[in-house]
């Protein structure tokens, strides 16, 4: 056995890849998300930075960690410092039990797409969502400041009382699949009904999708149930006193549980990394997908609006196209084809379902107003827990009917 | 690893109940009240109870201790005024005594002990299949029971910290 | 490596001692504590122990009835924490004081 072979190894190398990629995410979803609110409010966004604002996440990171880093003298030091990091650890560990496709072998070693398969791993992911309510509550006492008390008690209130018709929503697929890691759940998905309806959760469970996702704005503390934090309610909310780092901390944590919450219903809901259609017709969708946007940026790219794009759109063309090609050749040359295309197509699809989410969360964002606290609570309340506790019995009826 | 996991978490919990015990403001002791449930939930993972622990944290890290915190900053409790004042030699020397005492007491005790087997990691494991089978067939008459238990302390909380008009 | 301390199986006694430490320090803050949410959190620092107590015994048995019986501890002590905080609070309503030594007469 080599020493690439070592399961150590293979983990810290994963460890690795994982932790880049998600930090890069994570980054560059605050320029999509600030992309898409710009667009759909008819304006342009980030535009200068670089080519169409691509490396704005990167002038942001520098301003942040440049800032002057103060601490209030009233606050007690220990939490408030242990907030943010509390917070921010949590909201990155979850990525632990994700499998973000199936097992794949690169040269001598077999090993799957995931960091860890935890036989508990929805209850996993459930307990580290739970104690990330404490970031926000201790964040807000913290401070020393009535505001941000009143905004961390408001989050964290509003947090606990979601978690209960998000874990019912969780516990619906559950009993479908009877399984409570997420491989086993993935690999439940597998399969299409009359040879091209894939057979996703969702489409037994749709009010259970529906309920978690609503949940799932709730948890991450977005619009429209961003009372706590809002700017102009609640002065900035729990966060009102954090600056440089310790804020960019709190903005991270939201934006890896809004990861978080959409790669848990990809996979609980959604299938995962099964493709839509039966495989052989499916390979050609990425190659269809990036071809398409390729063509569209060089089109436009042809007579631009803006004198920049001149150079930026065909470019852009040119990447796209150059990813098509990528797909294009993994799926038809055999030398590449066992090692690459099942990372490759597992990695379009996942990564794909979950940007869709993704863009619902910030589309919603641009789009509702937000609830006001009461309204909010009652909601959880007299609304989603029983519609829920509904979606739970007349699953669990079904699957006892249907059962030997 | 075993031992090691075991000695690390152990200290950890015991070093978080002395912090309870000692520490004037609630908070500080809630967060370390927190800090014991975290590492008891590593030893019963470690023990093969992989469900209770994710139930530990869930329920009891996650909720029960949430409403703790809530209950802290909403009452705005302080520190607590210590009354007696003891000398710095008792504190100190007085608590490394008794702690050697202790320590030499369960030595002894430990030795007259009959000889237990040793823990290894996955020799038993209590999946969510086998505690929700006995849970739902030999326990269901206690399951009933706690549920209408629970409903009771429900009911009972919200009328005791309404407001009375 | 077996050869290694830090790797051979632990005894099981040693989680019944540090069962019987928790729960120790659990009365020892009970009996000490004067406000009464410390008070509160030393009970629930007690069950604790008695938790490790039967999951240790439940792995010796090689039985999954221990965990039930710590599933059933846990969700008694949500609903006593629940009803002991509404009471709390209550008191704290009626008397402005969380100092258990200062709610000494019926009457106030």
């Amino acid at each position: 056995m080599s020493i690439l072979e070592n399961f150590y190894i293979i983990s810290l190398i994963k460890v690795a890849i994982v932790a880049f990629i998600l930090l890069t995410t994570l980054a560059y979803l605050q320029w999509i998300e600030r992309k898409v609110i710009a667009h759909v409010q008819l304006r342009v966004g980030p535009y200068r930075v670089g080519p169409h604002g691509l490396l704005q996440p990167l002038a942001d990171v520098v301003k942040l960690i440049t800032k002057e880093g103060l601490m209030p003298s009233h606050v007690n030091k220990l939490f408030y410092l242990l907030a943010p990091f509390v917070a921010v650890t949590l909201a990155l560990i979850s990525i632990a039990v994700i499998p973000f496709g199936p097992e794949i072998s690169i040269g001598p070693v077999r090993t799957w797409m995931q960091l860890t398969d935890l036989r508990i791993g929805v209850l996993f992911v459930l307990a580290v969502s739970s104690i990330g309510v404490y970031g926000v509550a201790l964040g807000g006492w913290a401070s020393n400041n009535k505001y941000s008390l009143l905004g961390g008690l408001r989050s964290s209130a509003q947090m606990i009382s979601y978690e209960l018709p998000l874990g019912l929503a969780v516990a619906a697929p559950l009993l479908l699949a009877n399984t409570l890691s997420f491989r086993e759940m993935v690999n439940y998905q597998s399969g299409y009904w009359l040879g091209f309806i894939p057979r996703w959760n969702v489409i037994p469970e749709i009010l259970g999708f529906i309920v978690f996702m609503i949940a799932g704005f709730a948890e991450t503390n977005r619009v429209p149930f961003d009372l706590p934090e809002a700017e102009n309610e609640l002065v900035a909310g729990f966060h009102t006193e954090y600056s440089s780092m310790t804020f960019a901390a709190f903005f991270m944590a939201e934006y890896a549980n809004m990861v978080t919450v959409t790669a848990v219903a990809t996979l609980l809901f959604l299938g995962g990394w099964q493709p839509l259609f039966p495989e052989p017709y499916s390979d050609v969708i990425p190659i269809l997908v990036f071809l398409l946007g390729g063509l569209v940026s060089l089109y436009h790219g042809m007579n631009p609006a803006r004198r920049k794009d001149k150079f930026t759109l065909p470019a852009a063309g040119l990447v796209f196209l150059g990813i098509a090609a990528i797909f294009a050749l993994s799926v038809v040359a055999p030398p590449l084809q066992d090692t690459l295309k099942p990372i490759l197509l597992a990695l379009f699809w996942f990564c794909g379902k979950i940007l869709v989410l993704l863009f619902i969360f910030i589309w919603v964002r641009a789009t509702l107003p937000r609830f006001r606290y009461d309204q909010l609570m009652r909601f959880a309340w007299t609304g989603l827990f029983p519609l829920s506790m509904v979606n739970l019995l007349v699953t669990s009826l079904v699957v006892a009917l249907t059962s030997k | 690893m075993t031992a090691l996991i075991f000695i690390i978490f152990a200290g950890i919990a015991v070093f978080c109940g002395i912090n309870l015990v000692v520490q004037t403001h609630p908070i500080a002791s809630a967060l370390s009240l927190i800090g014991v449930m975290g590492s008891l939930a590593v030893l019963y993972l470690q023990l093969g109870g992989e469900f209770i622990a994710a139930a530990q944290v869930i329920v009891y890290a996650g909720a029960i201790m949430v409403l703790f915190v809530f209950v802290i900053m909403l009452l705005n409790a302080g520190a607590e005024a210590t009354t007696f004042q003891v000398s710095r030699f008792v504190k100190y020397f007085g608590v490394l005594l008794l702690a050697a005492f202790l320590g030499l007491i369960s030595f002894i005790i430990q030795g007259a002990l009959p000889k237990t087997e040793g823990v290894v990691f996955g020799a038993y494991t209590g999946t969510a299949l086998d505690v929700g089978r006995k849970l739902f067939t030999s326990y269901l008459l206690p399951f009933e029971v706690t549920s209408i238990l629970i409903l009771i302390a429900i009911v009972g909380a919200i009328v005791l910290a309404r407001k009375e008009i | 490596m077996p050869a290694n301390p830090l790797n051979s199986p632990v005894p099981l006694n040693w989680y019944l001692i540090l069962s019987a430490i928790l729960f120790a320090l659990g009365v020892a803050g009970f009996i000490f504590r004067r406000n009464i949410i410390t008070v509160f959190m030393s009970i629930e620092l007690m069950l604790n122990a008695v938790n490790l107590s039967f999951i240790a015994f439940s792995y010796q048995f090689r039985q999954v009835d221990g965990h039930i019986y710590s599933f059933f501890v846990m969700v008694v002590a949500a609903a006593e924490a629940a009803v002991g905080l509404a009471i709390i609070l209550t008191v704290f309503k009626n008397r402005a004081t969380l100092m258990i030594d200062e709610v000494n007469s019926m009457k106030y």
